[in-house]
């Protein structure tokens, strides 16, 4: 590429670069990550893809003319500008397990979570909570009450999930804007209080 | 295997069910070599379009100089432009050397955020 040689562009001169901060939604498959992306976005949730290219070492394929598998990984987003220096940034994290290598990327840099879990399938986010926990990332739990169905209360779920005392169990609707941003506010307010040992 | 045109020259079952026409990572020439940095929230900025010669560039290549005439985080970008992340990774990559785009990468989670930042997201997320 030299299409420009001549006087520097001087690209992202003067203009405003606000921060953001990355936020997961994660949980099981079909457990309400994308519902909630949207119930609480100022934007209606983007996707983005990402390319798998599985190189063909791993199979016995001998012929060589297409030695690779392709697939698409969709990631929902949304996004919530809190001022004009400001930025969340709410990535679903995809639900299949063979994608885990994803979330490394996801994971990376990223403030906290908010792991969705449906009582009805709760086993569903173990992997999402063990993750976090091992990376030592911090996040709240939310339990998707379905049609306003509360089938087993915070403490129940605290007590299946084994969760630390400190990890905060809330019970949401993902559809409802209210109760996507209490789960945020509280994830945040999670993240300071663990900043802040000494106060 | 040869299909039967459709009226408008395409074969018939190629529709907008189909997906994109051509492989993601046709319009990189083929390299998918991963590109360091452009995080999912790193920012990137274009040169003032005014100031670019388009002509040579790839129609690629002027889309995202066109959408990223103001800041525009990379995930964001890659969704507008409608293709896969590791393809927008690798046009800006391009555009990066040819210094056509800056990028500012978000800061590494250990030093970030200070509690005044944590704080005034709250207060932001109360007020929505």
């Amino acid at each position: 590429m030299d299409s420009v040689h001549s006087d520097r562009p001087g690209p992202g001169e003067g203009q405003h670069i606000p921060i953001a901060l990355k936020i997961l939604i994660a949980g099981g498959f079909g457990v309400g990550k994308t519902t909630l992306v949207g119930s609480v976005s100022e934007i209606r949730p983007l996707q983005t893809e990402e390319v798998l290219s599985t190189a063909s070492e791993a199979t016995d394929d001998v012929s060589g003319v297409e030695g690779k598998n392709t697939t698409t990984v969709a990631m929902d987003f949304g996004r919530i500008t809190i001022n004009e220096d400001l930025q969340v940034y709410l990535f679903g994290t995809p639900g299949q397990d063979r994608f885990w290598f994803l979330w490394d990327e996801l994971a990376f840099g990223a403030l906290g979570a908010v792991v969705l879990a449906d009582t009805r399938r709760l086993a569903d986010c173990f992997p999402s909570v063990d993750y976090f926990e091992t990376r030592n990332t911090p996040f709240v739990v939310g339990v998707n009450c379905f049609d306003g169905i509360q089938r087993h209360s915070a403490t129940a779920v605290r007590s299946a999930l084994d969760l630390d005392p400190d990890v905060p169990v809330l019970l949401c609707d993902a559809r409802d804007r209210q109760s996507g941003k209490d789960l945020l506010i509280a994830l945040v307010e999670h993240v300071a209080s663990r900043r802040v040992p000494t106060g | 295997m040869a299909a039967d045109p459709g009226r408008d020259g395409q074969p018939d079952w190629l529709d907008m069910d189909a997906g994109p026409v051509v492989r993601p990572y046709t319009v990189t020439g083929g390299r998918v070599k991963p590109v360091s940095g452009f995080d999912l929230v790193a920012f990137v900025v274009a040169a003032p379009l005014d100031r670019v010669d388009l002509a040579p560039l790839q129609p690629e290549h002027r889309t995202i100089i066109e959408v990223a005439q103001r800041p525009v985080a990379v995930a964001e970008l890659a969704a507008r432009v409608d293709l896969a992340l590791g393809v927008v990774r690798i046009l800006l990559g391009d555009l990066l050397s040819a210094g056509l785009v800056v990028s500012y990468e978000p800061q590494p989670a250990a030093s970030l955020p200070d509690n005044d930042i944590l704080q005034a997201v709250v207060n932001g997320l109360r007020a929505l």
